[in-house]
């Protein structure tokens, strides 16, 4: 059975299409990462699936409940994390933990062993108000406080938002345990990197998915051959190699630029090469590469940009109001 | 070389907590200078009093040629800020942000109609005027935020945290802005999660329990520490932190 199944979600508010046509599933026991940009309509299908928010069309359901008729079932297995904070500011970090037992109707020392890893990190502070916690502990604390009840799922909406990498790095870790203990995890975040963490990802921009599966089967399908090119001075070097004839797209990406050129162009790297050395650029380097999922990311965006300019039904978002 | 920013012992405590711990660095003028630390490093505390809106306990400093200590108002005045979180009010026209903005900065009528008609035309937004900017497209907003956070041609501008949650290609896109105002000399100081785009910075710093850790170009960093790229260099920074924000 999937953990959850989604199919044709719509949601619109007002003139803003937030959701168009998506249909997902997740399977039981994995982590599922739902990835893209900030308005793309993560947290609309989060807040459907969590039975806070009616979509307009569609069906979802989550551990074989649908998310409209058995809203209540729902509800008491699932775990959520909404991404702007969510416990007491002014209930210490030990009452923050027993209230949310209390509503699930439980205990904090029946599910003791589901939170253990993670509670005994802030069970130092566990007098301290809430407030007056550091981010990393209120995350912590706001883990804790959705898996108190044993949930089947567990939803997190962009846990790791604003969060430095080492901070992220420590808070996926902290995931996978909470997949091995049969947690299905599904979770959103705008940070590309973070897809190669989770079993299966959909990538999602205005609403549609562009993509979904896992991170190696999408980056397995771009279409391009790509190279990684540095070259002295750099950004003259990128604005260079966008008017190159046959480079279909070029971009930053940390220490190198990476340039897609047709896979059936011969001897690429070399035409490359000698072509920015002829221009001038000093230290040249160009090596073909492993598309990554921002490569990917950026390629399928562009494609879904122009077929909904063919489809006239791009949402342009600046029509006015 | 001439330095917009110098700073010497700067310490800011809270009660007994020590946010900022005696740090001392300058940045150069038309460098793209990188502000990076983990959460609680000290960052934010450090970038208010740069840019006049903290006082510090100790040490002291010239941003843009004003004294940080004495002179916060001056500073305030010549400097640029941005942040994702809040640049623009949504539910103002693109137009009467620019002039809200320049009015702030204290343009008269005149300076803010042409600086009104140039931003527009440098960002081919004339048709979108009169739009609100809650209906525009996100690269939008980010590039009208930015243009205007320079709108009194500040030397300095402060970026915080520009790019985040920002779709990969508009974000590529923002960082060309970057480039394109330090080739005209304007330094930007920036912070970011990203350690892709530490990478392109001229230099950056790493801050660590309060204090500077680290400070070179990304290619120093990176040959000091033995590591492929930016995020193993912050990796071995941060994880030396032994205050837990």
């Amino acid at each position: 059975m999937n953990a959850i199944e989604i199919h044709d979600v719509s949601k619109s508010y007002g003139k803003v299409r937030a959701l168009s046509g998506v249909s997902l599933n997740v399977k039981e026991g994995e982590i599922f990462g739902l990835i893209g940009p900030d308005g793309a309509g993560k947290t609309s299908l989060f807040r459907i699936l969590t039975t806070l928010l009616l979509a307009d069309g569609g069906t979802a359901s989550v551990a074989g409940l649908d998310v409209v008729k058995d809203y209540a079932g729902i509800r008491r297995i699932i775990g959520y994390m909404p991404g702007r904070f969510s416990l007491y500011q002014d209930l210490s970090v030990r009452e923050n933990l027993e209230f949310f037992a209390t509503v699930f109707g439980t205990t904090v020392e029946e599910n003791y062993d589901v939170i253990r890893d993670i509670y005994s990190q802030i069970e130092p502070f566990r007098d301290r108000r809430a407030g007056a916690l550091s981010g990393g502990m209120k995350q912590k604390l706001a883990l804790c406080c959705a898996l108190v009840h044993k949930p089947s799922v567990l939803f997190l909406d962009e846990p790791t938002t604003g969060v430095d990498a080492v901070s992220r790095r420590d808070f996926w870790n902290m995931l996978a345990r909470i997949k091995a203990s049969g947690v299905t995890v599904f979770v959103s975040t705008p940070y590309m990197d973070e897809a190669s963490l989770c079993d299966r990802v959909a990538l999602i921009m205005h609403g549609s998915i562009i993509d979904s599966g896992t991170p190696s089967k999408i980056e397995s399908e771009y279409p391009y051959a790509l190279y990684a090119v540095k070259g002295s001075p750099m950004y003259p070097l990128l604005k260079y190699l966008r008017s190159t004839d046959g480079v279909l797209s070029c971009f930053s990406f940390g220490s190198v630029h990476h340039l897609a050129v047709d896979p059936s162009v011969a001897d690429a790297r070399q035409k490359i090469l000698s072509e920015i050395v002829s221009a001038g650029f000093k230290d040249c380097e160009v090596h073909q590469i492993r598309p990554g999922i921002e490569d990917c990311f950026m390629y399928l965006a562009g494609r879904y940009r122009q077929g909904g300019e063919e489809r006239g039904t791009v949402r342009s978002g600046h029509a006015g109001a | 070389m001439e330095n917009v920013i110098e700073i010497h012992g700067l310490t800011k405590k809270f009660g007994n907590f020590t946010a900022v711990d005696n740090i001392s660095f300058s940045v150069r003028k038309g460098e793209i200078f990188g502000f990076l630390g983990a959460n609680g490093a000290g960052k934010t505390t450090a970038m208010r009093i740069l840019c006049g809106l903290s006082v510090p306990t100790s040490g002291g400093g010239t941003v843009a040629g004003y004294d940080i200590v004495r002179q916060p108002e001056k500073i305030k005045r010549h400097i640029g800020y941005m942040s994702q979180k809040f640049s623009l009010y949504s539910d103002l026209k693109v137009w009467e942000n620019i002039r809200l903005f320049g009015g702030i900065y204290g343009l008269s009528g005149k300076e803010i109609a042409a600086k009104t008609s140039e931003i527009l035309a440098a960002l081919g937004m004339e048709d979108v005027r009169n739009s609100f900017v809650s209906s525009l497209p996100l690269g939008w907003k980010q590039k009208l935020s930015f243009s205007i956070a320079m709108i009194h041609e500040p030397d300095i501008v402060f970026l915080d945290e520009p790019t985040g949650g920002v779709d990969p290609e508009t974000r590529r896109r923002f960082w060309e802005l970057i480039y394109d105002a330090a080739s005209r000399g304007v330094t930007v100081f920036v912070t970011t999660h990203y350690m892709d785009e530490a990478e392109y910075c001229d230099r950056v710093s790493v801050m660590v329990d309060g204090r500077i850790a680290a400070f070179d170009s990304p290619a120093g960093l990176k040959r000091t520490y033995g590591a492929a790229d930016m995020d193993g260099v912050f990796r071995i920074l941060a994880g030396r932190a032994v205050r837990k924000e």
